[in-house]
């Protein structure tokens, strides 16, 4: 083939990777580790975007009521599974672009889970109020986990999946965590716990799977299980961080995530106050107290641990800070725009990724340096996650 | 005389306003507060989350000046958080008015 032709025929083949519809990778291989998905809030889609590419390759509508959602990845960083509002559990084929399955299991939904050896998704269900565990290849229901408490059902929050192909939940209205041990998974063996504390609203899993930690809404403090030692049951730690000051009106509630722990301390919000808190994870005894912007939404630890990002709550959500996790001060104030919503690190931490819902838009930073490096449109953007999920505990 | 009449006519629905001197500016941003801030725990579509529905068929029992309170005063001891700060009665009452109307109702 002489040169001419060479130059069209791969014009003409490089065209074709740009046709729309085209699937990702469908003309070449490519690999998922990294991809992640952005959460289109207001129209029911999501983007599927490359980090190393910083660019949208895919929009995927078809999601359903996405005003709060939450995604899990299968194993092999493949799929994405999208939990929506609406009790919507959406699998979504990464480098095709295509829903291959979607049920409307519940009536109303908050978030999931992914067991431990990939086999099993579970649902965390505000009505009816429990947790749904699926098949991850077919979706098929594989157990149906009722949050029964004094004759009613409990929305669950705080759901996570644990060593030992366990999840672990909260009750929200019960005031009790349980642990589920799906070792035979259409058998759940439940262990309750309960008066843990009043109203868990979130919960995270140390990203060693040992430490489950459940904030309180009713009550200071959270509630914390040693996953290796539950028979030494549930430990109240911060439980007096409000000091009789009054709570501000909350109009969000906190989120707890894994990436919480760094540099041997747990950084988590104060309910209704302008502060983060210290813990150390060695005693769980308070080290510090962190006086920020606003009321803090997400406390995210850089992959290295080395800062900490935190965004914050309506009315104060146009701003996010740097906290340097040796000083425990505040390294640096940024104002990415409108309505921030949530934060995502690249796997090794080289950028993040931040929604700002009302600009429709998504800022990438560079983390060393903090400058913004490049902005991609997006349609009221929310949540992010990327793949490097697949293949870490508790998320 | 008649020039004048129509001239106002013509001018009224310029900067409109509703009956409480709510701007339609500011009822597109108390839509939007609505639909992404008490949809944080309402849902962007009204149908429910940490809280309850506030479509039209959910708030029929409701009486306007019930949910009036509730919004500025909050619910102590639940999530529920008093708006009062953030929001004016007459907002307030522009809102309750377009939600038992079924105004933010989805499809």
């Amino acid at each position: 083939m002489n040169r001419s032709a060479l130059r069209q025929f791969c014009g003409i083949f490089f065209g074709l990777l740009l046709l729309p519809g085209a699937a990702i990778g469908a003309q070449g291989l490519r690999g998922t580790g990294d991809l992640g998905v952005v959460i289109e809030r207001a129209a029911g889609q999501i983007q599927v975007i490359s980090t190393t590419e910083q660019a949208t390759l895919a929009t995927i509508p078809g999601l359903g009521d996405l005003s709060h959602a939450s995604v899990v990845f299968s194993r092999d960083g493949r799929f994405a599974f999208v939990f929506g509002r609406d009790g919507g559990l959406t699998k979504v084929d990464l480098l095709t672009a295509q829903i291959v399955n979607r049920v409307l299991q519940s009536g109303n939904s908050i978030g999931g889970a992914i067991s431990q050896d990939g086999a099993l998704v579970a649902v965390s269900n505000y009505e009816p109020g429990g947790v749904r565990v699926f098949d991850s290849t077919t979706l098929e229901l594989i157990a149906d986990i009722a949050a029964t408490h004094d004759g009613g059902l409990s929305k669950v929050v705080g759901l996570v999946d644990a060593p030992g192909n366990r999840f672990v939940f909260s009750l929200f209205d019960a005031g009790e965590i349980w642990i589920a041990d799906l070792t035979t998974p259409k058998e759940p063996v439940l262990h309750k716990f309960s008066a843990v504390g009043r109203q868990p609203y979130d919960a995270l899993i140390t990203p060693d799977g040992r430490y489950y930690i459940a904030g309180l809404f009713g009550e200071d403090g959270f509630a914390l299980i040693d996953l290796w030692h539950p028979e030494k049951g549930v430990r109240r730690i911060l439980a007096d961080y409000g000091r009789g000051k009054e709570r501000l009106p909350v109009y969000k509630m906190p989120h707890l995530e894994g990436w919480a722990i760094a540099n041997r301390a747990a950084f988590v919000p104060a309910m209704g106050q302008h502060e983060v808190l210290v813990v150390d994870t060695d005693d769980w005894r308070a080290r510090a107290t962190i006086p920020v912007h606003g009321q803090p939404v997400f406390v995210m630890a850089q992959p290295d641990g080395r800062y900490v990002w935190v965004n914050y709550a309506f009315p104060d959500n146009e701003v996010v800070q740097v906290i340097d996790t040796e000083t425990l001060t505040i390294a640096s104030t940024l104002s990415p725009g409108k309505a921030i919503l949530h934060m995502e690190f690249t796997p090794r931490g080289e950028h993040v990724w931040i929604s700002a819902r009302d600009d429709d838009r998504l800022n990438v930073y560079d983390t060393r340096t903090l400058e913004r490096i490049a902005t991609l449109p997006a349609d009221k953007p929310s949540g992010i996650f990327f793949t490097a999920r697949a293949n870490r505990i508790g998320l | 005389m008649r020039s004048v009449i129509v001239a106002i006519l013509l001018l009224l629905p310029i900067g409109a306003a509703t009956g409480n001197g709510i701007s339609a500016d500011r009822t597109t941003e108390l839509e939007h507060l609505l639909r992404h801030d008490c949809g944080s725990c309402h849902g962007m579509r009204l149908t429910g989350g940490l809280g309850p529905a506030l479509t039209s068929i959910a708030l029929k029992e409701k009486s306007p000046i019930s949910l009036q309170q509730v919004i500025l005063a909050g619910r102590p001891g639940t999530a529920m958080p008093p708006w009062a700060g953030i929001l004016s009665t007459d907002e307030v009452d522009w809102l309750v008015d377009a939600l038992r109307k079924g105004q933010f109702d989805e499809p």
